[in-house]
């Protein structure tokens, strides 16, 4: 009678161990099969804007092997989408308009299908411009676009977690051009004031906004002494289009949650990443690419795991 | 029937960057800010030419606005740049406190309002500003329609004393009024004369209403058009003295219906002359990412809706 319990007990533990490690969200990646899935999110996003000839190519090539690590091997999330979140990780992204590496990522973890990425920015879709929850889009729990929001939301979740008694982390990223909006440095006291150490904040340290470099439209001097300033804990990484780079940056920042301290991370990276043309410059910030330069970049990025 | 000729296809914001920059030129107290969207706003031109008169604020809205007031401190004007949502909802107490309740000579200048600038969707389409600028006290609210128009009306709001709001848009579209015309704030312009229905429009729909009335005509309905471009102050005489006429009036905007152009014709007919109206704007709903064409179309905001309601508001009279 015991006995025959504790073997149903452990077929369930096995059945539970088993959808732990299928549902897509939890497969862990190598580096060279985690660099297949980051080549051909670059192609997502090439194609999305190009059909549209609309959206933000540059920042979201520079995103895509954060959200690629993130998404595939650190965010610990639930196989079904629901806005709670409850006992799962969560993610925010503040900057909307990177929305092509989103939907890509999403949609290539399962969050929808990876067909509905032709709908991108069309009439009647759920893959808005920017992101948003008013059409039910999995993978997203507020709408962004207007900058700056975002952090503060994220720090909501995150005291929502708290009071749950969740383990569970926030994951929050932010342009750097987008730190010019005050209510970011509102909510980065916040943060700090109420010992918000379950957040693990990214900024996009790209340099770049619209109107030029970040330098020449509004200098924002040093961001590490600015944060640490306000009592968080910094870290910065240089190769922010290196996966390994990223993993360890990730894993590390996890590794300083928990302390009282709310963690961020300074990630530098390079806009248009992975299309030659479109590598270091502002200009395709939000500049969809013509037939000719959609060709070029999709042969810099040959195809993985199939197109759309 | 007057015939209107479109002069070519040219959005309205580069109306206001040539206003901007005549304004540049002509009056050594004009200063610009922007929010690092100076390409988007058109304001090039004036930031090359004077380059210490421009100041690029960052993607710092909030500050725009603050600086902005303290700028007329002094006697400067200054013309804040940025799209509709960032230079109203997102500032609002900015504007009412240091700007509206203070009395200060701040032209608040908003491109992309309205569903037409497409494919960004909801975050950035308000249509909810005209609402918001208009309830503050001593605030001019002008909508233009066409790049004739904006660049005027940029011009005329310097020689303004007060806070002015002065929203146009990103599509290309019809260009038609006259090129270098004098701009009255406040001052309703009549478009067609007509005495069976009344169509009062302002911004991107004053083209619509025009293609209206001629669909109108074809079918022995004479429509009269108005074209109000200032929503604050409110020509109620032209308004009135037209439905008098009529007996029945649309009113068509690129906004919900609650809280913009429509609300306020509604108010002075009310108090005036009570008359039927119908309703061309959006429903209360937020928009969405598509064409400007698509979500014109989608959401009742063109001349085939400017007639549908014609009709509607005929059968009421
Ligand atoms: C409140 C607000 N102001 C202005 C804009 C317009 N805008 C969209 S993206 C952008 C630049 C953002 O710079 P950054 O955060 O560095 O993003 P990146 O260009 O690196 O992708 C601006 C000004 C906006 N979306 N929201
Ligand atoms: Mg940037």
């Amino acid at each position: 009678m015991i006995s025959s319990l504790i073997t149903a007990h452990k077929n369930v533990f096995v059945a539970q161990l088993l959808v732990y490690f299928c549902t897509k969200r939890y497969k862990m990646t190598t580096s060279s099969n985690l660099q297949e899935f980051v080549t051909q999110v670059r192609r997502d996003i090439l194609r999305q804007v190009h059909k549209v000839n609309s959206g933000h190519p540059g920042g979201s090539l520079g995103c895509t092997e954060f959200f690629s690590v993130l998404f595939k091997e650190v965010l610990r999330a639930k196989d079904h989408f629901d806005m709670d979140g409850k006992d799962e990780d969560l993610f925010f992204l503040s900057n909307g308009h990177i929305s092509p590496v989103y939907y890509s990522v999403l949609s290539r973890c399962g969050y929808f299908p990876v067909e509905e990425l032709k709908t991108f920015r069309h009439i009647n879709s759920r893959l808005q411009g920017h992101p948003t929850t008013h059409e039910g889009l999995p993978g997203v729990r507020t709408a962004s676009g207007s900058l700056g929001q975002g952090l503060s939301v994220a720090l909501g979740s995150a005291l929502s977690k708290k009071l749950n008694g969740d383990k569970h982390l926030v994951y929050s990223l932010h342009g750097d051009g987008e730190l010019q909006e005050g209510q970011n440095w509102e909510a980065i006291m916040f943060a700090a004031a109420n010992k918000i150490d379950n957040i693990i904040a990214t900024v996009d340290y790209n340099g770049q906004q619209i109107d030029g470099s970040t330098d020449d439209v509004l200098p924002m001097g040093d961001l590490k002494a600015k944060f640490e300033a306000f009592g968080w804990d910094v870290i910065e990484e240089e190769n922010g289009n290196d996966i390994d780079a990223v993993r360890n940056v990730l894993a590390e920042a996890k590794s300083k949650t928990g302390q009282s301290k709310p963690v961020v991370i300074l990630l530098k990276t390079i806009m248009g990443n992975g299309v030659d043309f479109m590598m270091h410059t502002h200009a395709w910030h939000g500049k969809a690419p013509n037939d000719e330069q959609l060709e070029i970049g999709l042969k810099q990025n040959p195809e993985t795991l199939g197109d759309y | 029937m007057k015939t209107y000729t479109n002069t070519g296809n040219i959005d309205t914001r580069s109306g206001f960057g040539a206003g901007l920059e005549i304004l540049g030129d002509s009056n050594p107290n004009v200063v610009a800010l922007c929010a690092d969207l100076t390409g988007s706003l058109k304001m090039n031109a004036f930031k090359d030419k004077h380059p210490d008169r421009f100041f690029q604020v960052g993607i710092a809205e909030a500050n725009m606005m603050g600086i902005a007031a303290g700028l007329t401190i002094g006697g400067k004007i200054p013309f804040t740049g940025t799209f509709a949502n960032f230079s109203t909802g997102r500032v609002y107490d900015q504007i009412r406190q240091s700007i509206a309740y203070s009395g200060k000579n701040v032209k608040i200048c908003a491109s992309h309002a309205g569903l037409t600038l497409g494919e960004d969707g909801a975050t950035h389409q308000i249509l909810e500003d005209l609402g918001l600028m208009k309830m503050l006290p001593g605030m001019t609210v002008i909508n233009t329609c066409d790049f004739n128009q904006t660049k005027a009306a940029t011009i005329a709001i310097a020689d303004h004393d007060g806070p002015v709001y002065l929203r146009f848009g990103r599509p290309k579209v019809a260009n038609f009024t006259p090129k270098d015309q004098s701009f009255e704030i406040g001052k309703a312009v009549k478009l067609q004369e007509g005495t069976d229905v009344t169509i009062v429009a302002t911004g991107h729909l004053v083209w619509e209403a025009l293609e209206a009335a001629k669909t109108l005509h074809e079918q022995g309905i004479a429509a009269e058009v108005i074209n109000i471009h200032t929503i604050k102050p409110l020509d109620d005489k032209a308004i009135l003295s037209s439905v008098k006429q009529t007996g029945c009036i649309v009113t068509a905007e690129e906004h919900n219906y609650l809280g913009g152009l429509g609300e306020s014709v509604s108010r002075v007919l009310a108090q005036h002359h009570p008359t039927p109206q119908e309703f061309v704007a959006t429903q209360d709903t937020f928009g969405e990412s598509g064409t400007p064409a698509q979500l014109m179309e989608k959401y009742g905001l063109n001349a085939k809706a400017i007639v549908e309601k014609s009709k509607k508001v005929l059968k009421r009279k």
